[in-house]
């Protein structure tokens, strides 16, 4: 797109992962990267291993074979967290105990060691920053239960946004979203990577929101079927604007 | 009123207000993490605690608390290392300290009057040490809590997300664990080890329907949680009625209040159906 580097730094790489339940293979021989400044899309059917992969990825979970280095580290050695914004699928919808989105939001300020410290103007402008870039300035000071499944969403890549994140990892954030939140999503990630140069995967049924600014697609199914440009895929007639309910088919004709 | 008799009734007072601020405090937590009842889970262990206590010549609320912490925090660390879900960890120290105390106390010869005092509590048998146990116990966690709150509130609200973000998600959830047997301990003294759950949800209950935002409804439910304990001291006293029983059936009929009110005008019931 972009940021067509000519040697991209690599900021998040798998190489030659495997891990199984028992006897059932979950995910064979996977490697992926993503670069900054580089707009990645993971895609494949239900239990084609991506909730497994992004864990293994992101460090909850340790690969039986291969290696995971988040900017050069292993997951487990990985101190900098505040480098990597996270986006959950479907947060539990809302909360017990009312909470405004602001509040969710200045969660993504915690830093390590300083937990304690009140928060300053810094963490207060970024903040509202993260709110300005999803839409959600005006509703800050709303309860998160109040807000749409759309808004909550929003709220939580805000989140995520709010510790200025060098990669940005979304597992499935516009599954079943209202279309103003789509645009909404799909403008704030591309500012994230124009104007911050972060590296973005998104894990997704739905790529019609961000199919013109998608740089790569990997399509997933216990192993990798497919890594290249959108263009390459549409060549062999797979649009990106195709409906969720349809992947399943064209991940067949894949192989 | 004259000095003389009024500091029966100070001291006591002072106690439950404390306990009644403190309890809800941690509650809210609870509450949000979706495990409401593991301060009466806590208090059948601490029950355990109280009949070793009895058995081996030991003052009870030392063993009580020795049993709450090692009751709460394997509660946690059965959940973390998913050998069970938080409600069946929960039932299994649950149920194991009520057979503990069951055993210990027919071992010490049956229910005594001293073993009911625990369960049900006696505000007006607290010493100044005490009261004054209360007090730093009450303090101390308190303000724990305020200065990490942002951090509690991230680990409990979304754990998952709490992981990655690389806070300490086991170190805050021991520590709540910690918090709760502490409060069960202490409180078990003032409204007793049956109704100490009690207080530490009931006020969290009517807060989360007042309040808009989680700072507001965390003072909110002290605040209520107060209130309750100080109306529910009096009107037991006035009415010659056990205080532990009047506190918590002070902190229900506010929550009714609470919850009538709110279903006239159920405002945010509205705008969720409308942003749906």
């Amino acid at each position: 797109m972009r940021y067509v580097a000519l040697r991209m730094r690599t900021i998040l790489s798998a190489e030659h992962l495997s891990f199984g339940y028992a006897r059932t293979p979950v995910l064979r021989d996977v490697t992926l990267s993503v670069g900054a400044g580089e707009f990645v899309a993971l895609v494949g059917p239900n239990g084609s291993g991506k909730s497994t992969l992004l864990r293994l990825l992101l460090g909850t979970m340790t690969p039986q074979e291969g290696t995971v280095e988040l900017f050069g580290e292993s997951p487990a050695a990985f101190r900098d967290r505040w480098r990597l914004g996270y986006v959950p699928q479907r947060p539990a919808l809302g909360t017990e105990v009312p909470a405004t989105v602001t509040e969710i939001v200045m969660a993504g300020r915690l830093r390590r060691g300083r937990w304690w410290q009140s928060l300053t103007d810094i963490d207060r402008v970024a903040v509202s920053h993260a709110l300005e870039s999803v839409g959600l300035s005006d509703l800050a000071s709303r309860p998160i239960s109040e807000l749409s499944g759309g808004q909550q969403q929003r709220a939580f890549i805000a989140r995520a946004f709010a510790s200025e994140p060098d990669l940005l990892v979304l597992d499935e954030p516009i599954a079943g979203v209202d279309a103003e939140s789509q645009r909404r999503f799909r403008d704030s990630v591309v500012h994230l990577i124009e104007d911050h140069g972060a590296g973005v995967l998104l894990v997704s049924h739905e790529l019609s929101a961000v199919a013109h600014d998608v740089d790569r697609v990997v399509v997933l199914k216990e192993r990798v079927l497919f890594d290249g440009p959108p263009a390459e895929l549409a060549s062999r007639g797979v649009s990106l604007g195709i409906h969720a309910e349809d992947l399943p088919l064209w991940l067949e004709e894949l192989k | 009123m004259t000095p003389a008799v009024a500091l029966p009734i100070a001291l006591p007072l002072v106690g439950c207000v404390v306990i009644g601020g403190f309890a809800p405090l941690i509650g809210t937590f609870l509450v949000q993490k979706r495990l409401s009842l593991v301060g009466d889970g806590i208090g059948h262990v601490a029950f355990a605690g109280v009949g070793a206590g009895l058995l081996l010549h030991v003052w009870p609320v030392w063993t009580a608390l020795v049993f709450a912490v090692v009751g709460a925090v394997g509660v946690e660390v059965l959940r973390m290392r998913r050998k069970a879900s938080g409600d069946l960890a929960l039932a299994l120290f649950f149920y194991t300290g009520l057979a503990l105390g069951a055993v210990f106390a027919s071992r010490t010869g049956g229910l005594d009057f001293e073993t009911l005092d625990y369960l049900f509590g006696d505000p007006f048998t607290a010493s100044a040490a005490g009261v004054a146990t209360i007090v730093a116990l009450g303090v101390a966690v308190s303000a724990g809590i305020l200065v990490l709150r942002r951090l509690l509130f991230a680990v409990v609200t979304d754990e998952e997300w709490a992981r990655v973000a690389g806070l300490p998600v086991d170190v805050v959830n021991i520590v709540l664990a910690g918090a709760t047997a502490a409060v069960v301990v202490v409180g078990m003294r003032v409204v007793g080890i049956l109704l100490i759950a009690a207080l530490t949800v009931l006020p969290v209950a009517s807060a989360q329907l007042l309040g808009r935002s989680f700072r507001t409804t965390l003072g909110m439910a002290a605040t209520i949680g107060a209130a309750s304990a100080a109306i529910g001291l009096l009107a037991g006293r006035w009415l010659n009625v056990a205080p532990g029983g009047a506190i918590v059936l002070v902190a229900a009929a506010v929550f009714t209040v609470v919850a009538i009110r709110k279903r006239a005008a159920p405002r945010s019931l509205i705008t969720r159906e409308a942003d749906a």
